[in-house]
C-alpha cells in the first residue's frame, strides 16, 4: 500500500476549517466593533488581561489560532497549485513553517500574560 | 528486469486564467481565497496578544490601530470572506460526514441545517459573553 502523509496535514486542515467556520466571523465582528469605535467590554485591557490569565482560555485561544493558521496555510498551498505554481514542496514547507511560527508566537505571548 | 526510467514526463502548463472560464471556477477561487483573510485576521490576533502581553499602553496602541481606515476596510472585506467560508463549509457537511440512521441516511438539509443553527448559537454566545450587547 502506498504510504501517504496526507492525513497528517489534512486532519488539522479539517479541524481548522471547522473552527474558523464557527468562530472567525464572530471574532471579526468583535474587533470590527472596536474598529468602529464601540469596543465590546471584553476588549478592554483589564477584562481581556484577566481573562487571558486563565489556563483554559490560553489553551483554547492557542488551539483556535494554531488550527486556523494551519488550515489557511494548507488552503493557500492548494490554491497556489491550482494557480499553476508547481513548486509544491517548497510552497508547502514555507506555508506550514509560517503557520507553526505564528502558533509558536501566540503560545509565547499567551504564556507571558 | 526494470529498465532505467530516464524520461521527462510531459507536464502540461497550467496558468491562472482558467479561473475565469466559468462562474463556478470563480466561486471556487473566491472560497479558496478566503484563507488569505482568515489567515491574515488570525495573524492580527497574534499581534494583539503580543500587545496585550506588553501592557496597557501597547494594548491601547493596538485598539487605536484597529480604528485606522486600513483596518476598517480589512475587517469588512475579511468578514465577507469569512462568512463565505462558513456558508460553503457548512453546506459541504452532508458530503463530508453523511449520517446513517438504520436503513436511511439523514437528509442533507438536516445535517447542514444543524451546523447553521450551531453556528448562530455559538456566534450569539460569543457576542453575549464579550459584552457586545
Amino acid at each position: 500500500m502506498a504510504r501517504s502523509n496526507k492525513p497528517i496535514v489534512w486532519g488539522p486542515f479539517a479541524a481548522g476549517g471547522t473552527l474558523t467556520a464557527f468562530l472567525t466571523p464572530v471574532l471579526i465582528v468583535l474587533t470590527l466593533l472596536a474598529a468602529l469605535g464601540h469596543p465590546p467590554d471584553a476588549l478592554g485591557y483589564e477584562r481581556l488581561h484577566a481573562l487571558a490569565r486563565y489556563p483554559f482560555f490560553k489553551f483554547g485561544l492557542a488551539g483556535v489560532i494554531g488550527f486556523s493558521l494551519w488550515s489557511a496555510a494548507h488552503r493557500l498551498r492548494i490554491t497556489a497549485y491550482d494557480l499553476g505554481v508547481r513548486a509544491d514542496t517548497l510552497v508547502a514547507a514555507l506555508l506550514y513553517a509560517a503557520a507553526l511560527a505564528g502558533t509558536g508566537a501566540a503560545i509565547y505571548h499567551l504564556l507571558r500574560i | 528486469m526494470a529498465e532505467e526510467v530516464n524520461r521527462r514526463p510531459y507536464v502540461r502548463e497550467m496558468g491562472w486564467r482558467w479561473i475565469f472560464r466559468h462562474p463556478r471556477y470563480v466561486r471556487y477561487m473566491l472560497r479558496e481565497f478566503s484563507c488569505l483573510f482568515i489567515g491574515g485576521y488570525t495573524l492580527i490576533m497574534v499581534w494583539g496578544l503580543k500587545q496585550l502581553a506588553e501592557g496597557p499602553a501597547a494594548w491601547q496602541a493596538f485598539l487605536e490601530w484597529l480604528r485606522s481606515p486600513a483596518s476598517i476596510v480589512f475587517h469588512v472585506v475579511a468578514l465577507g470572506f469569512a462568512l463565505y467560508h462558513s456558508i460553503t463549509w457548512f453546506n459541504l457537511t452532508p458530503k463530508a460526514m453523511p449520517l446513517q440512521l438504520g436503513e436511511d441516511f439523514v437528509a442533507d438539509g438536516l445535517i447542514s441545517g444543524a451546523h447553521f443553527a450551531g453556528w448562530a448559537a455559538v456566534s450569539l454566545a460569543v457576542l453575549y459573553f464579550a459584552g457586545a450587547f
